[in-house]
């Protein structure tokens, strides 16, 4: 039978989500929004882990500082977001392309 | 099973056929729909874990602004997918062993280490969660201990606004427009020039004399 959900199993999922996101990485390399809704993914695995581990911390006072800092890297990755699309517009007026493979060129 | 346990199933189970589907959805735009889907059931997650706050900000930030910035720039953006797509399981073979290389190590270190039982709440506790409420005591936190670093993030995301609007804005060459720069820095030379000239005096003629008639 199954037992009570564990802060394994939420560590566990929040693994199998980044292995998924860096097969995403690997499967979609030409295409660059895919590669940062990937790069999303990664950081939302990575949030799953600091809830799970504030929630199961046996201290009660130190329950809170986990969650802080999933609102710090909530920022962090809408401000990267949204600076990384800027860049994929500006790359597409640019290039009229936003493959991958050929931005191969540091001046463009 | 209670209920919790199945509804952490049912989520995790979303989340994962979600996350699949968005690195290999056909469309651009099916796999930012599947991101939506899947940071739903990620809140959904977080609510059973009692992050209230995080899931709720994790909805309006990430489903609505965040992928609806996705969105706007797939469908403004007219790309050829299909390109993409030429050999698109070739690199499978070695992305599906890392992937599971990764997913089975941690699975196997991280059920066994941490079987941590979900913590006792004692009464007290309780008491203060339901007087105080998840999101307050998260305010508490971040306005008393985490105020420097609050500051950091709020900086942050002005220079994340700034430099968006640095990196999209594009004036148009062929639009007729006023630069107001140069409209204050314009002095009066600029605008009437004064030539020096003699006077232009008109003598009187002489009155011609009337021709006689035919």
């Amino acid at each position: 039978m199954i037992g009570p959900v564990t802060l394994g199993h939420y560590l566990s999922l929040g693994g199998v989500l980044f292995a998924l996101s860096v097969i995403g990485i690997f499967l979609n390399r030409r295409n660059l929004i895919v590669l940062l809704m990937a790069i999303e993914l990664m950081l939302l695995a990575v949030n799953l882990n600091f809830i799970a581990f504030s929630h199961y911390l046996p201290v009660e006072a130190d329950r809170m500082a986990g969650q802080v800092f999933v609102f710090f890297i909530l920022t962090v990755a809408a401000a990267e977001s949204a600076i990384g699309l800027a860049i994929l517009v500006v790359l597409f007026r640019n290039r009229s392309s936003i493959n991958v493979e050929e931005l191969d060129e540091l001046k463009g | 099973m209670d209920s919790t346990t199945a509804l952490f199933y049912v989520f995790s189970a979303v989340l994962l056929v979600a996350a699949f589907r968005v690195i290999t959805a056909r469309s651009t735009v099916h796999a930012a729909l599947y991101l939506v889907l899947s940071f739903f059931s990620a809140a959904c997650l977080w609510m059973l874990l009692r992050a209230e706050f995080l899931a709720i900000a994790l909805v309006l930030i990430y489903v609505g602004a965040v992928m609806v910035l996705f969105l706007f720039v797939v469908m403004m953006l007219d790309i050829n997918t299909d390109s993409f797509r030429d050999g698109f399981w070739k690199h499978l073979p070695v992305a599906g062993l890392v992937g599971a290389v990764i997913a089975v190590e941690m699975a196997l270190v991280l059920m066994r280490g941490f079987n941590v039982q979900p913590p006792v709440i004692t009464a007290a506790g309780a008491a203060k969660v339901a007087e105080v409420g998840n999101t307050k005591m998260l305010g508490i936190e971040i306005y008393t201990d985490y105020l420097y670093p609050l500051q950091i993030a709020a900086v942050l995301l002005l220079v994340a606004i700034v430099a968006a609007i640095a990196l999209t804005l594009r004036t148009r060459k062929d639009s007729r427009h006023m630069d107001p720069s140069q409209q204050v820095r314009v002095k009066a030379a600029d605008r009437v020039r004064i030539v020096k000239m003699d006077a232009v005096i008109e003598k009187p003629s002489a009155p011609v004399a009337p021709e006689a008639k035919p």
